[in-house]
Order: C-alpha cells, then sequence, then structure tokens
C-alpha cells in the first residue's frame, strides 16, 4: 500500500517519463497514444467533478466533448474556406482562440443541460443527461452546413504560438501541460469554500440548505465547470484527429468517460487519468489481439463494479474514498 | 396532405406503441425493483437476433415471434440471477456501470456470433402488401398489425397488473418490499418474473420493428435512450404514464419529421433548418415537461 500523494504523483511523473521516453527511442506513435491518453484523462478529470464531488451522475457528458471538438471544427472550416461566421467573425486555427470558444460553448451547453436536468435528482437525472446528450448527437447528424454525418476534416492542426503542434511531442506537452493546468484547478477548486460546499451537498442537501446555501446553485455551478472542462479535451481531441464527427457526441463517448473516472477511482484527484491511461493501454493491447476487446472491457467493469469500489486508485493506495 | 399526415398519425401511433413494449419493461423494472437498466436495449436486439435466426432456420414467422420472446426473456432471467440481483440495494452509479459493462459484452459478443453485416426478417406473405382503409388511404396492413399487437399487449399488461393476483403482488413489491416478503411471498422469485416481463416485451419489440428495418448490432441503444425519454415524460414506475409518454412521443417524432421540413420549405426554401429542430423536437418536448411538471404526466411528486 502507497500514500495517494505518493501514487498520484507517480502517475504524473509515469505519463511524463512514457513520452518522453517514447521521443527518445523515435516511436512517435507511443507519443500520440501518450497525448489521447492526457486528452481523455481531462475530460474525466471534467466528469469526476461533477460526478465524484458532485454526486451527479451525468451519462451525457459526449454532449460537452462534443460541443468542445465542434468549436474547433467550425472555426477551422471558416478559417480554411475564408468565409466569416455568420458573416462577421473570421475563423481561426489559433489554438488559444479556439479553446477559449470551446470552454465558453461547453459551459453554456452545460448551463442549459444543468439548469434543465437538475430539477430533478437519481435515475431521473441519468436519464435525461443521456438523452440530451442524444439530441447533441442527432442535431450533429442533421446539421448538414457541418459536414452532417461525415463530419469535418481539419487540414492542418491548430496553432500555439511559440509551438510547431504537428511535431508529436510538441502536442504531446501542449495536452500534458492543460491536463497539469486543469488537475490543479480541480485540486484548488476541491479546497475552496465552494469545493467544501459542494461536498456537502453530496452527502446531505438538506443540512447545506438549513445553513443558507442552494443546493441547487452549488450543483449548477459544478456541472458548468465539469461540462466546460470536458469541452476543452474535446477540442484538443480534434486537433488530435484533425477531423471532427457526430460520433463525439455519441452515448458510448460518454460512456467512456465515464469508465475513466470509475476504472480509475471516483472522487479521486488523480482517479481518471489512472483510468485514462488504463483505458488506452487496454485499447491498444487487447485491441491489438482480439477484434472484441470490449468483451473484456465490460468484464473487466463488471467485476470492479462488483468487487472494487474504489477503483484501481482505491485498490493501490490505503487512503479511503472522502464521503 | 389530408392523407399524407393520416397516413403519418398512424405512422407515429405504430412508433409510439413499439416505444411502449421497451418503456413498459424498463418502467416496471424501474418501480418495482428500483434498477436502473441500460442493457434494456440489449435484450431488445437479442430478441431481434433470435427471430431472424429462427426465421431463417424455420421459415415460420410466427416461430420467431415465440423464439424473440424466449430468448430475450431466458436473457433477462440470465442476468437477473447472476448480475443485477446483486444490484438492487446499490446506488444508481453502480447500476448504470454494470448494465453499460453487459451493453458492452451483449454487443460485442453478437458481433463475434453473427458478424457487423445486418440481417433481415421480411414480413409473412398474409401480412404484407397494403389494405385500403375508410377514406381511400393505403396503408401497410403489416403497420396496423403492429398497432394492434401493440394495443393489445398494453391491455394485457394492466389486466395482468390490476387484476391478477401475481400483478397484485408486484404492485405491493413496488410499494413495500419488506411487508411483501413478510407475507409469504418469495420476493426475489418476483423480482426475477418482472424482469423476465420486461425483458420478453423487449425482445417482442425488437423482433417486430427489425421487420420493419434490419436486425443489426448496435439497434437497441438508440430505442433505449428514446424509451427513457418516454418514461421521463410519461413519470418512472407508471406503466399508464409509459403508454401516454410512448405515444406522444411516437406522434411528436414522426409528425415533427414530416411537418417541420415543410415548413422550413415554405419559410426558408430549404427544408434543412426543419430537418435540424425536427431531430431534436422530443428532447424539447421533454425539456418542457421537465419545466412544467419534473416529476412527469403521470408520476407521483417525490
Amino acid at each position: 500500500m502507497i500514500p495517494e500523494r505518493v501514487f498520484n504523483w507517480a502517475v504524473w511523473g509515469g505519463l511524463l517519463a512514457f513520452a518522453l521516453l517514447a521521443e527518445a527511442l523515435g516511436e512517435t506513435y507511443w507519443l500520440t497514444l501518450a497525448a489521447r491518453a492526457a486528452i481523455f484523462a481531462i475530460a474525466g478529470v471534467g466528469l469526476n467533478l461533477a460526478l465524484g464531488n458532485g454526486g451527479l451522475i451525468s451519462f451525457g457528458h459526449a454532449a460537452f466533448f462534443g460541443v468542445g471538438g465542434y468549436a474547433v471544427g467550425i472555426l477551422a472550416t471558416h478559417a480554411q474556406t475564408y468565409t466569416p461566421l455568420f458573416g462577421l467573425i473570421e475563423g481561426t486555427q489559433s489554438m488559444p482562440v479556439t479553446w477559449s470558444v470551446a470552454i465558453v460553448a461547453g459551459a453554456l451547453a452545460a448551463l442549459v443541460i444543468g439548469a434543465l436536468s437538475l430539477r430533478t435528482s437519481g435515475a431521473y437525472f441519468i436519464m435525461i443527461t443521456l438523452a440530451f446528450g442524444q439530441m447533441f448527437y442527432y442535431f450533429a447528424v442533421t446539421w448538414s452546413a457541418y459536414g452532417g454525418e461525415d463530419g469535418m476534416s481539419i487540414y492542418v492542426r491548430g496553432g500555439f504560438p511559440g509551438l510547431n503542434t504537428l511535431d508529436p511531442l510538441h502536442f504531446f506537452g501542449l495536452s500534458f501541460a492543460v491536463l497539469t493546468l486543469v488537475l490543479l484547478l480541480v485540486r484548488m477548486i476541491d479546497r475552496s469554500p465552494f469545493g467544501l460546499a459542494l461536498n456537502a451537498v453530496r452527502q446531505s442537501p438538506a443540512r447545506v440548505e438549513t445553513v443558507g446555501i442552494s443546493p441547487r446553485r452549488l450543483r449548477l455551478a459544478a456541472f458548468v465547470v465539469s461540462g466546460a472542462i470536458t469541452a476543452l479535451a474535446g477540442a484538443l481531441f480534434a486537433d488530435l484527429n484533425r477531423y471532427v464527427s457526430p460520433a463525439m457526441f455519441s452515448w458510448t463517448i460518454s460512456g467512456e468517460i465515464m469508465i475513466f473516472v470509475i476504472l480509475g477511482g471516483v472522487a479521486r484527484l488523480m482517479g481518471p487519468v489512472v483510468g485514462a491511461l488504463v483505458f488506452v493501454a487496454l485499447e491498444e493491447l487487447l485491441g491489438g489481439l482480439s477484434d472484441y476487446w470490449h468483451i473484456w472491457l465490460g468484464v473487466l467493469l463488471l467485476l470492479i463494479v462488483l468487487f472494487a469500489r474504489g477503483g484501481i486508485t482505491g485498490a493501490l493506495t490505503r487512503e479511503a474514498r472522502r464521503g | 396532405m389530408t392523407l399524407l399526415l393520416i397516413e403519418q398519425l398512424l405512422n407515429g401511433l405504430q412508433l409510439g406503441v413499439m416505444l411502449f413494449l421497451m418503456a413498459a419493461g424498463l418502467t416496471l423494472v424501474f418501480g418495482v425493483m428500483g434498477l436502473i437498466n441500460l442493457a434494456h436495449g440489449s435484450l431488445y436486439m437479442v430478441g431481434a437476433f433470435a427471430a431472424a435466426w429462427v426465421a431463417a432456420q424455420t421459415g415460420s414467422y410466427l416461430l420467431a415471434l415465440v423464439a424473440s420472446l424466449a430468448a430475450a426473456a431466458a436473457a433477462g432471467v440470465l442476468i437477473e440471477t447472476l448480475i443485477l440481483r446483486r444490484l438492487y440495494a446499490r446506488d444508481h452509479l453502480d447500476q448504470v456501470l454494470a448494465t453499460f459493462a453487459l451493453i458492452l459484452i451483449f454487443s460485442e459478443g453478437t458481433r463475434a456470433v453473427f458478424g457487423s453485416f445486418p440481417l433481415y426478417l421480411t414480413i409473412p406473405p398474409p401480412l404484407s402488401g397494403p389494405v385500403t382503409l375508410p377514406g381511400g388511404i393505403e396503408y401497410p396492413l403489416f403497420r396496423l398489425v403492429l398497432i394492434g399487437a401493440g394495443l393489445a399487449v398494453a391491455l394485457g399488461l394492466w389486466l395482468l397488473i390490476t387484476r391478477t393476483r401475481v400483478g397484485i403482488r408486484i404492485q405491493a413489491g413496488a410499494a413495500d418490499r419488506e411487508m411483501v416478503s413478510a407475507l409469504g411471498v418469495d420476493i426475489s422469485r418476483l423480482y426475477t418474473l418482472v424482469f423476465a416481463l420486461g425483458a420478453a416485451l423487449a425482445g417482442l419489440s425488437g423482433a417486430l420493428v427489425g421487420t420493419l428495418q434490419s436486425v443489426e448490432v448496435g439497434m437497441g441503444e438508440p430505442v433505449l435512450i428514446t424509451a427513457f425519454v418516454v418514461i421521463v415524460i410519461g413519470g418512472i414506475g407508471s406503466v399508464q404514464g409509459a403508454l401516454v409518454g410512448a405515444i406522444l412521443v411516437g406522434l411528436t417524432q414522426t409528425l415533427g419529421a414530416f411537418l417541420l421540413p415543410l415548413a422550413s420549405t415554405r419559410l426558408t426554401g430549404a427544408p434543412d433548418a426543419g430537418q435540424v429542430l425536427a431531430s431534436m423536437l422530443i428532447y424539447i418536448l421533454m425539456a418542457l415537461v421537465l419545466i412544467v411538471r419534473p416529476q412527469g404526466l403521470m408520476g407521483r411528486p417525490a
């Protein structure tokens, strides 16, 4: 058994060391995998804020992932064709701009979905977030102006000042830096009065309400931040693949983001990072062995739910789950 | 135009009753056992595949339907006794994850056995072709049969729940599990029975809808999500709510897809805006119900 702090640093350092090793060996494919894992981890960290800290079981986070991706795709399409958006705004491929747009769009989508879904709780909340996620999927499929079912290709990956984003090491570094910043943000939230109140709401909404804090507003705020983070992951994912399609909105993406969180350990800072790393590793290793690797993923998930409720982080560290 | 509209109304009704077969099982399982079951869509798929396979082997559509009921019920009993039974007392997160894991296992398992290409069920000759309705409307006979079958199942389910001993026990089990158990009812057998019933209905609707469309892996989940919209609108746990919600959603979906592109062509010259809005319409309906009545049309306030 190792303390969770040490474990967390080992995971963070491990991902970085893996990428540097890949660079040293000239294995660019490994670098791309590491970037993919880091991006999935960001999406998971976003969901974990709602799911772990807030106790909000969202099965619709693909909506935010897709919104982030489409923000990048749409801006890039307008930049590629030199046609301003709404006849006013120039398209752009500058990452700081596209990311900002993705974050704002994700936050707005989360505000609307959250405001409606939080009128209910429990099983209703799960079904409603799942349904709204599906709504975005059908929206993207029928929206022929931006590719409809075919999606959009981004011919050149977006640029970041001072970096060559087409170099796999640079792009990994960028994704890893964003992941680190997001982790710091979530840790800060976790220790702030807002984070403490959010934890309290998960455990006892009635008590929190009695001291004069509105549980619904707290949950909505957490949901919005959560959606914005997941949208940022979607933006990076679009640039990683240089392609966006309605598949980013598919309900299986919501399920997979949830798997990152559960595999790693709910409500633990590095849980989603561990989960995303393991997921990408399994996808790579099992996917190479069998076309039907999702069966084994299903079996693993089932075993974790039935027998190992703290996820991998819980099994390897000695601290009990908070709350 | 009027004839087309009536045809679309019937299509909407047909979609609605098929959605009801899915939603009824979901809402019963949730109402009685408190379980949210994502793998309900997999049972729908199992029913469709069993029907397609039996129809290919024997050539009998009736046997295919029997197979869809039996296979889905058997799969339901299997997962209920092996896995889901352990989850009734757990929180919804564990239930969602375990049933999501079951979707992965069922979908990939089916793909491994039957491959990725869709299978087809053909409408039996006596039920194929159009019929002429009063007013001169030509309408496919098979779709009328689906409407009739769906309504008959709804009636049968209502009789079962309100008029038989098993039905009373199911209602009692939903209201107070310990009390029913103390009165000498084997509650875990009752749960398995309810689950098998819901599974059989899902399997039947998979076979029936699979006859109109195609039978393929992944066919269950879009229907499952629409069924969630249905029970959120109708109120979770209420079978009447599921019926009302299903017909409302069926009509909204079908009429929206028919009328909105027409309206949009008239207003803007292109059907695109109408198509996009039509694809979102049932979710907008769900949002409206949530604003006005968060517990659903027939649900009791929490």
